[in-house]
């Protein structure tokens, strides 16, 4: 694929920000030992809030903790530092859905969780979901990233900056 | 330029290009690091400077060796309710609870703790109730009248679950048979036998615990050590109140349909209650009349009461005023449904961080209605912070404070986020709580995730009391506590009734009477007849 100087700027920022954002969650979890989703779960709401509050409340919520923590962090920094983005991208796309769908936004719900802004079906992780969505299929890692040392050396030189943008 | 140069430029290009992610990646573990360590510090800093203790009860007390033989007096609906938490359940109960889909509350009972004791009594005047408990429980006998299962030996000790006139009669005639005693509260119905049931537990070598259960609850506890520590400072205002809004809470329960003079033994319910034909709201809904209950002073206030006099130990109070009516259930009811109570502690102080002698002294209000639910809660207001006290415990640093001037002023504590919050069922003590967990604690959602089982505090109290009489450990609300809850409450009723600010003489220990004036006679003056004599 292909991308002017100006595509690849922003994708490849997206990319990084995203990472950036998981990253972040994921170390302040670590570095906080008396995190736990627990709550977060048990408070599910919306049409899968059973599966949700189940999840919560079973023997498998110390579970959902670190595979949340090692989710975050390992797709934090795949993104950052630009490798097998695809299948990061899908992996946070899966976390996200999971937090999309335990609280969503649907204004016949009471208690959508505390939040800084108002929503109405759309808020800030369907929209990072979708974002992810462009990372995984408009990939940057073998241009900006540790993947451009893995590259199939047949692909040539940089093709970006020769044509303008679309 | 040459090819060369412009080679190595190239390649050094490519390494950037390659590790762009690297800074992002180190700057977000410094970041995340130092963000975490300044909260770590935070958290640090205030908790030594509280220097709180969420303290667990004491480990169980030993329940093994020969069972102790319980005999219950009063069956109803909280006779049933304390039998159930010694391990006795009626298969009419177990099968209302499957009809409710209620299976927690089976299984908690299924898993509950075994106290060890053998149900070997039943004393109710009503014999449905006691033929059930009779039919329900193997060694269960039957007893007509108290004065026979109080000659027994086969009981060891006894629950006295009866309407509040019966209370200190059967718990005094109980400790001179050398039965051990659970009575509920308040203890007392007058003031008259409060005394006399102090004489009979101070010269009774019996173990007696008043009902009061709370007093097992794991953030009392804490709370205890939050007001030893000094940290809400000087507490001038307590608020405690009551809100209910539904039939059952305004004491407007079921009467039974088998009700009547044939089965039950309307003398022995009167006891020393004016002599009047039988009357089926009144054996049911006891609550409402003076001559039997006690209305919200006896039967709720006492808890508000207890709940704080076990955090503040403040006794008696020096003056209780009161007010309140009849406004929300004029049924033909005796005691209001509205009511407030001031109690004033003049001389009380829980600790001040300011110069000596300017804070002293505090009021304790008691607000009940029977006619709006919305929650109130109950709070400690002191000059340093303010403590929400229920199963949760959050207190809050005041924007006024002496004692944390330095840390409100450098931003470590906020006055909005709760300094401390202690939850019995989360696994650690949160300092500064989150917004976030702020909206979860306050919605009461955080209780909900508990690893061990949900335990009863009727049962700790119950168990509480079965120690104390098999080992000889202390009783958390005894004759002592007993005795200022019911003296209260019965403050409380007399202000109301005469309108006027009653005065505790603590050395003497007695409520100041005018001149000639009985008050126990206006106490228990009721609509519903004359009393035969006052010799209660």
């Amino acid at each position: 694929m292909q991308y002017s100087k100006n595509q690849l700027f922003f994708l490849a920022s997206l990319r990084i920000l995203i990472g950036w954002h998981f990253l972040y969650e994921g170390l302040i979890k670590i570095f906080n030992p008396g995190w736990t989703s627990k709550a977060y779960l048990l408070t599910a709401e919306g049409p899968f809030s059973s599966f949700f509050t189940w999840l919560g409340g079973s023997g498998l919520a110390d579970m959902a903790d670190v595979v949340t923590i090692i989710l975050l962090i390992g797709v934090g920094l795949a993104l950052v530092l630009g490798a097998f983005e695809k299948v990061a991208a899908f992996a946070g796309i899966a976390l996200l859905a999971m937090f999309y769908l335990s609280h969503p936004p649907l204004p016949w719900l009471d208690n959508a969780g505390p939040s800084e802004g108002n929503y109405f079906i759309v808020n800030k992780n369907l929209i990072e979901l979708a974002a992810l969505g462009v990372v995984a299929f408009f990939p940057t890692s073998h241009l900006v990233g540790l993947m451009y040392y893995f590259k199939k050396q047949d692909s040539g030189s940089e093709k970006v900056g020769q044509h303008a943008a679309g | 330029m040459s090819k060369e140069k412009q080679s190595q430029d190239s390649g050094r290009r490519k390494a950037l290009k390659g590790l762009i992610g690297l800074p992002f990646a180190g700057g977000i573990l410094i970041g995340a690091y130092a963000e975490s360590r300044k909260r770590r510090l935070a958290k640090r800093n205030i908790l030594e400077a509280l220097n709180i203790e969420a303290m667990r009860p004491e480990t169980s007390a030993d329940m093994s060796g020969e069972p102790v033989r319980v005999g219950i007096i009063g069956f109803g609906g909280r006779g049933q309710h304390l039998v159930r938490v010694l391990g006795f359940a009626t298969p009419s109960w177990l099968e209302r609870m499957k009809e409710e889909e209620n299976e927690e509350a089976v299984k908690a009972f299924r898993e509950q703790e075994n106290l060890n004791v053998k149900l070997t009594g039943v004393c109710d005047v009503f014999d449905v109730y006691a033929e059930e408990a009779a039919a329900s429980f193997p060694d269960c006998k039957r007893y007509r009248h108290y004065e026979e299962m109080l000659d027994s030996p086969d009981i060891d000790a006894v629950v006295i679950a009866t309407p509040d006139h019966w209370h200190a009669p059967i718990a005094i005639a109980a400790l001179q048979a050398g039965k051990h005693v659970y009575v509920e509260k308040p203890m007392t119905h007058n003031i008259r036998e409060t005394y006399a049931l102090r004489e009979a537990a101070r010269n009774s070598k019996a173990v007696l615990q008043v009902g009061h259960q709370h007093r097992q609850t794991q953030s009392f506890i804490t709370a205890k050590d939050i007001i030893k520590k000094k940290v809400l400072g000087h507490v001038s205002l307590v608020q405690t109140n009551t809100n209910r809004n539904d039939d059952n809470g305004a004491w407007q329960y079921d009467i039974h349909e088998k009700a009547s003079p044939q089965t039950i033994d309307w003398a022995q319910f009167l006891g020393n209650a004016p002599r009047i034909p039988f009357n089926k709201e009144h054996f049911f809904r006891w609550r409402k009349w003076w001559a039997y209950g006690s209305g919200l002073s006896g039967d709720l206030m006492t808890h508000d009461y207890d709940r704080i006099n076990c955090v503040l130990e403040m006794g008696m109070p020096k003056y209780v005023s009161a007010s309140g009516g009849i406004y929300t259930h004029n049924d033909g009811r005796e005691v209001p449904d509205v009511f407030q109570v001031m109690m004033e502690y003049p001389d009380f102080s829980t600790g001040s961080s300011r110069p000596k002698g300017i804070e002293k002294g505090m009021t304790f209000m008691y607000s009940a209605t029977l006619g709006n639910q919305f929650n109130r809660g109950t709070i400690l207001m002191g000059h340093d912070g303010t403590m929400e006290l229920g199963n949760t415990l959050t207190v809050y640093a005041d924007p006024g404070s002496t004692r944390f001037a330095a840390m409100l002023e450098a931003n470590l504590i906020q006055p909005d986020v709760p300094v401390y919050s202690y939850n019995p069922e989360a696994e650690e003590v949160d300092a500064i709580t989150s917004a976030t967990a702020k909206y979860f604690a306050d919605k009461g959602l955080l209780w909900t995730y508990r690893d061990g089982k949900r335990v009863d505090s009727a049962l700790l109290h119950m168990k509480e009391w079965l120690g104390a009489i098999r080992n000889g450990t202390p009783v958390s609300c005894g004759i002592d506590q007993g005795f200022e809850e019911a003296m209260t409450a019965h403050m409380g009723g007399l202000a109301w009734k005469t309108g006027r600010r009653i005065e505790w003489d603590p050395i003497n220990e007695q409520i100041v009477a005018l001149p000639g004036e009985d008050l126990d006679a206006i106490l228990l003056a009721t609509n519903v007849g004359e009393y035969a004599a006052m010799d209660m």
